[in-house]
């Protein structure tokens, strides 16, 4: 009877150790919610919304003070006071011309996105009003009219997007192979390096004077709109230089060893080429792209408000030169897509690189 | 696969009757010298060696001796400076596949798979055998050095181990006349190394494909050598001394360690080298 209940008990022992392994392996292996990696990156962004919020408004009060003791000293202090008060209704005669609040900036946003539905029904208006006059002209082999209205923020977003992309294509196009065959050669490396010395510090401006002095005169006497093909050249050459100089180092600085592996077997020029020299040489003509496509994204603005073409940077320009109440905060809201979109563009080269490159880099 | 395991099995079996064996490789007074700044730098001078058909020879001296030089001059990837390098009585003329090189690095292309590494040089070997055949080769030597499952496995995911298992089998498929392996394991941990080195032999004894193997470890230059080469300390480094090892083949590791005259040839090098 004792033996039997010591049993028992033992055995009840080893179910609970057994129980709180079981608990102990359920425990290791459901993923534990790293909140660290949520909470610190969620704390930062208010962190980064309430300084934003607090500098806003020290600097919407410094204005208004400023106007305020100036309308005291010039008209009196019943101008200062109906002035303090139109401040502080926040009418649209009376705003500040600052930086914007959060909530101004979220304001715009709204603006913004009901804009973009407002301009998409005026096209469509637009598209079945010409309808049957279009059909007509298609018919008679005129070119059918097209919506030359009001563009909204999406249409805005695209146009720069392509001209990003044309330019990319471009300087991909330009040097990718250029980068291939002076890595190659040694000679041809000496001969071109001053070129590329001298033409990769060249500011994005000075490219686009000079890309719209080529293009002008070889497009003289044609009417068509040709800020989409000075943009996007202009933003290519003044980008595709990280790729040039990554593409010709990654090329002339294969791993020895890998070259000797090509010698002892022989492989002709093509082989070595493009089973060895083009594979090794892949993460570093990739960190080149990437550069190249953030610095696209980067100068695009600037050529885009020389060129006039209606992007992002022409957008920005527009609003600071507006100066209505709410163009600080598009512009602010135009700064925020372009930042968002070039982190995107960005994560796209890096996922396409570690799917084609053999050594995965981390984003940073 | 049967064809090649036929083929082997015919030479392991004439072997042993041929008596007077051809010289496979023959350096003559072989010079080499880097120019440096302060003048001319003699690594190797009147350097003679001559190595047999089917013999494995190995190579032992201190560090910067011109060890590595020396072979990688016979691979035809360093300049000869005076004297010849000749294969078969016919002098060599920069690197080929007809001496096949294992380097210190595994010196795999780490964006393909193991079997697309060994097919490079199978490729390059047999360029009218058909792809599958060319498979077969490649998946044949694999196998031996022990990756039956690692066909598909990218050279960069592979341990260092495997990967110079992986070099192991691209050398020997792509069958050279001679096989120079440069210090092949000194990267790699004890356990592995032993491991290796049995794989290496095992391959060779069906194999026999002249080897010239550099080595800092006197057990590993016994244990696989029918010869061991003793080279001086440079400048002007030359053959100091050679030590035939007459243990049978195949041999083992046990029955090499309990070989009585294993300790005299261990003595023999360490005194060489101590001197």
């Amino acid at each position: 009877m004792k033996q039997s209940v010591t049993v028992s008990k033992s055995e009840e022992a080893k179910w609970l150790e057994g129980i709180k392994v079981v608990l102990s392996k359920l425990q290791f292996k459901t993923p534990t919610f790293n909140l660290k990696k949520i909470i610190v990156p969620v704390i930062s962004i208010v962190a980064f919304i309430g300084i934003w919020y607090l500098g806003a408004e020290a600097l919407r009060q410094r204005e208004i003070n400023f106007r305020v003791e100036k309308a005291l000293t010039d008209q009196g202090q019943a101008a200062a006071n109906a002035l303090q008060a139109c401040f502080a209704s926040n009418e649209s005669t009376c705003q500040t011309n600052t930086l914007p609040s959060p909530t101004q900036v979220w304001a715009s946003v709204i603006t913004l996105v009901n804009d973009y539905y407002v301009v998409k029904q005026d096209k469509l208006d637009f598209k079945n009003k010409t309808a049957a006059v279009n059909a007509k002209r298609i018919a008679a082999g005129k070119a059918p009219i097209v919506y030359t209205g009001r563009a909204s923020f999406v249409d805005i977003v695209i146009r720069s997007l392509k001209t990003v992309f044309a330019g990319f294509l471009l300087a991909f196009f330009i040097a990718v192979p250029i980068g291939i065959v002076i890595g190659l050669s040694p000679t041809l490396r000496n001969a071109i390096n001053w070129f590329i010395q001298i033409f990769k510090p060249v500011s994005p401006v000075v490219w686009y004077l000079l890309v719209f002095m080529i293009v002008k005169t070889l497009l003289i006497g044609t009417s068509s709109d040709n800020s989409f093909l000075i943009s996007f050249i202009s933003v290519g050459l003044c980008a595709m230089w990280a790729t040039l100089v990554n593409t010709a180092v990654g090329v002339s600085t294969v791993d020895k060893d890998y070259i000797n592996v090509a010698k002892v077997l022989k492989l002709g020029q093509l082989q070595k080429i493009f089973k060895i020299i083009l594979p090794s040489s892949l993460p570093l003509i990739f960190t080149g792209l990437r550069i190249t496509l953030s610095v696209a994204w980067m100068v695009l603005i600037a050529i885009e408000l020389l060129a006039q073409s209606p992007g992002l940077g022409t957008f920005v320009w527009e609003e600071f030169q507006n100066g209505s109440s709410e163009s600080n905060s598009k512009i602010i809201v135009a700064m925020f897509v372009i930042g968002i979109i070039g982190f995107l563009l960005d994560r796209f080269m890096l996922t396409i690189q570690n799917m084609v490159s053999f050594n995965k880099s981390e984003g940073i | 696969m049967s064809i090649l395991e036929a083929e082997t099995h015919i030479i392991t079996q004439t072997a042993p009757e041929i008596e007077t064996k051809e010289l496979m490789l023959d350096l003559k007074n072989l010079k080499k010298v880097y120019p440096t700044p302060k003048g001319e730098y003699v690594v190797l001078e009147d350097l003679n060696l001559q190595i047999m058909k089917e013999e494995f020879v190995t190579i032992i001296g201190h560090s910067g001796c011109g060890k590595t030089t020396m072979l990688s001059m016979i691979a035809g990837l360093n300049e000869i400076t005076g004297g010849s390098i000749s294969v078969l009585g016919k002098p060599i003329k920069g690197p080929g596949p007809d001496r096949g090189v294992i380097f210190q690095a595994p010196s795999l292309m780490p964006w393909m798979t193991s079997l697309q590494n060994v097919l490079l040089g199978v490729n390059q070997v047999f360029p009218h055998a058909t792809k599958a055949q060319r498979n077969d080769i490649a998946k044949y030597y694999l196998q031996k050095v022990g990756l039956e499952d690692a066909f598909h496995k990218k050279a960069s995911d592979l341990s260092q181990g495997m990967q110079q298992r992986v070099g192991i089998a691209r050398a020997f498929a792509i069958k050279p006349k001679v096989l120079l392996l440069d210090e092949p394991f000194g990267m790699l941990d004890s356990l592995t190394r032993g491991e290796l080195q049995d794989i290496l032999i095992e391959i060779w004894n069906k194999e026999k494909i002249t080897a010239v193997m550099i080595t800092h470890d006197v057990d590993e230059a016994i244990f696989l050598a029918d010869r061991v080469v003793m080279m001086t300390s440079g400048p002007k480094a030359k053959i100091g001394d050679v030590l035939e090892i007459d243990f049978e083949r195949p041999r083992t590791r046990k029955t090499v360690l309990e070989h009585d005259d294993y300790y005299r040839y261990r003595k023999h090098l360490i005194d060489f080298l101590e001197h």
